[in-house]
This record gives C-alpha cells, sequence and structure tokens, in this order.
C-alpha cells in the first residue's frame, strides 16, 4: 500500500500548462462557451491571414513588420488585462478569483523552444494556426497535427531521459 | 457594402487586440489559461495514455480545451467560407522573390499547394514539411512547456520571464529553420 502512495507522488506528471483552475464543476454544456471563444479565435487567424506560411515566411525573413505587430499588440492587451484583473482582483463569472500559474524556468524552455520554433518555420503554424489551417480547407494539414499529437506523445514517453 | 468590408482582411493591431483578448476572456469566464498547445497532450492522454505518468490524468477535467480547439477549427471554416474573399495573399515581394529562387511556385492561396496539397502527403515534400515539421512543433511545445500561446503570449502577458526565454528560443529556432534548415530542404525536394 504504501509503495503505491510513494510511487504515485514520485510520478506525478509536472501540472498542465493551460490548466483549468475552476473549482466548481463544469457540465458538458458549458464547455460550449469555449468552443465559442475558440471560433472566434479562428476566425480571426483566417482574417489576418495568421495561419498562412507566406506570414510567417515574411516574419522569419524580417520582411514585414505585420506578425511582430499582431504579437505584439496582443502581448500588450493580454499584460494590461492581466494587471487590471490582479489590481481590481476580477472574479470570474462563476464568482471565483482568477488563478495564475507562475513558469518555472527549465532548461526544456531553451532546448523545446529551439526545436519547437524549426517546426514553426517548417510548418508555418503553431499548434493553434494547425487546427485553423484544416478548417479553412488545407485538408493535408490534418497529417502535420497527427504528427504533432505523436511528437507529443514520444516526449511524453521520453521525458525523464530528457535534459531538464 | 457592409459585407464588403467584412470580407476584407484584418490589420495586425485589430487581429492583435482581439488575440490578446483572449487572454481575460478565458480567465474570466472559467478560470481557464489560455495555451493551446497542451490539447496535443489531451489527446495523448485521451486516446494512448499507455500507463504513461505524462499522460496519466484525468483529461476530462481539462475537456474545455479540446472544445477550444475544436472551435478555432470551426473558426477557420466560417471565416474561410463566409467571411473572406478568395483572392491571392499579398506577400512582401522580397518573402516572394526569396521563396520562388528557392523553388517555391503556387502563391495563390494562404498555404502554397506544391508543398501543402493533399498530393503530398506520401511525397519527400509532405514527409519533410507535414510529418518532420509537424513532429517537431509537438515535441518541442511540451518539451518547453507551452507553445505560441502559452508562452508567448499568456507568459509574457503574466510577466513570466522563462516565458520570455521561451518565446526568444522560438524565434532563434525559426530564423535557424528559414535560414539554414529550408534552403537545404528545397536542394533535398527539388
Amino acid at each position: 500500500m504504501e509503495k503505491v502512495a510513494e510511487f504515485t507522488t514520485k510520478d506525478i506528471p509536472t501540472a498542465c500548462s493551460a490548466p483549468n483552475a475552476l473549482v466548481k464543476k463544469e457540465s458538458i454544456t458549458s464547455n460550449f462557451k469555449y468552443l465559442i471563444v475558440g471560433i472566434v479565435f479562428g476566425i480571426v487567424f483566417v482574417k489576418a491571414e495568421i495561419i498562412s506560411w507566406f506570414r510567417i515566411q515574411e516574419m522569419f525573413r524580417l520582411d514585414s513588420f505585420f506578425m511582430y505587430g499582431v504579437i505584439g499588440t496582443a502581448v500588450v492587451v493580454g499584460a494590461i488585462s492581466v494587471f487590471i484583473i490582479k489590481k481590481f482582483n476580477i472574479k470570474t463569472i462563476q464568482g471565483e478569483t482568477v488563478i495564475f500559474h507562475p513558469k518555472k524556468f527549465n532548461k526544456g524552455q531553451i532546448i523545446g523552444g529551439l526545436i519547437f520554433g524549426l517546426g514553426w518555420a517548417i510548418t508555418g503554424a503553431c499548434p493553434g494556426p494547425l487546427f485553423a489551417q484544416i478548417g479553412s480547407g488545407f485538408l493535408a494539414i490534418i497529417v502535420t497535427l497527427l504528427s504533432a499529437i505523436a511528437g507529443t506523445w514520444v516526449y511524453g514517453k521520453f521525458r525523464d531521459s530528457l535534459p531538464l | 457594402m457592409i459585407l464588403e468590408f467584412i470580407k476584407q482582411p484584418l490589420p495586425w493591431y485589430v487581429a492583435g487586440i482581439l488575440i490578446g483578448l483572449t487572454v481575460p476572456t478565458l480567465l474570466l469566464i472559467g478560470n481557464k489559461t489560455f495555451g493551446i498547445s497542451s490539447s496535443l497532450r489531451h489527446v495523448c492522454a485521451a486516446c494512448m495514455p499507455a500507463k504513461i505518468p505524462f499522460f496519466s490524468y484525468n483529461w476530462k477535467d481539462e475537456l474545455w480545451n479540446l472544445f477550444f480547439v475544436i472551435g478555432v477549427l470551426l473558426g477557420g471554416l466560417i471565416g474561410t467560407h463566409f467571411l473572406t474573399d478568395s483572392g491571392p495573399i499579398e506577400i512582401a515581394s522580397e518573402t516572394k522573390a526569396q521563396l520562388s529562387a528557392l523553388g517555391v511556385k503556387d502563391f495563390s492561396g494562404l498555404m502554397p499547394l506544391d508543398i501543402f496539397g493533399v498530393d503530398q502527403i506520401f511525397s519527400l515534400t509532405g514527409l519533410i514539411f507535414m510529418v518532420f515539421g509537424g513532429f517537431l512543433i509537438g515535441f518541442g511545445s511540451r518539451y518547453a512547456g507551452g507553445c505560441t500561446s502559452g508562452h508567448a503570449i499568456m507568459g509574457l502577458s503574466n510577466l513570466q520571464w522563462p516565458s520570455l526565454v521561451a518565446t526568444i528560443s522560438f524565434m532563434v529556432g525559426g530564423f535557424i529553420s528559414t535560414w539554414i534548415l529550408l534552403p537545404y530542404i528545397f536542394k533535398l525536394i527539388a
């Protein structure tokens, strides 16, 4: 019995990086609000042509300010929002305190970050645009998505032997 | 008139503001931290946990993330078919010239179909650009603990310096890939 407990505490996987911090249990139907936020997000991706492989190439070739403008503005708007939420202790619609998750530094952010960047320029997409590209009708990108899932799985399988 | 206006591409600042607003929206409607690559992990946990500790958690608690990415897919569909004029995309002339020189031929849409077309899936081109590229995205984002959304947008919004390290690494990787790897890849598939 004791051994089982020890095993589980030792091997608790690192927490989810985009966690659900809501205490209140949500029903399946209440998840539809995230679907709607996702739809708006996907429309913006297509409408601003962010899902384009060419936009990402322009960014890495320093030929266009567009993507830097998008990401920069998003960060500024996000940072102001986070500041306001913290400053005025704004609660969620369920009345809970908003929980922020500090990121701990590890070497993975450098090594994994570099690997991610290599893939970003090749595919012209990060995970969000992958979904929007498929929706947009580029069905071959299903292969890219499946391979990204496989990459995630291989990471999970070998994470204990990777430098952290 | 109005429809014509709606169908025009969004300027960068409008797109940036809307994407930035996703951060407080997700926080306030359900205490959710913005991050997209986690959805890939949830798919692994749901479909093939294989007793791996990293995938042994209750993925149903994170179902919201899967709803979100399905939404992004649907948004891509709605945006393309109802809200966009299917004209050629404007590409910076310098980038276009460089890509032509590398061997890209199709500049008619958002993605070059001579690389990302369905008929390329079983070719060397597809193997490199889709299979290999996709693998790097999935492996790298999880290794880094997040992708552009989780680190560059959510992490930087919350002033987390490890996210700045990750974001810089993403960019450095992208520059290496564009300037060193891609010329080699295009020679390989020519």
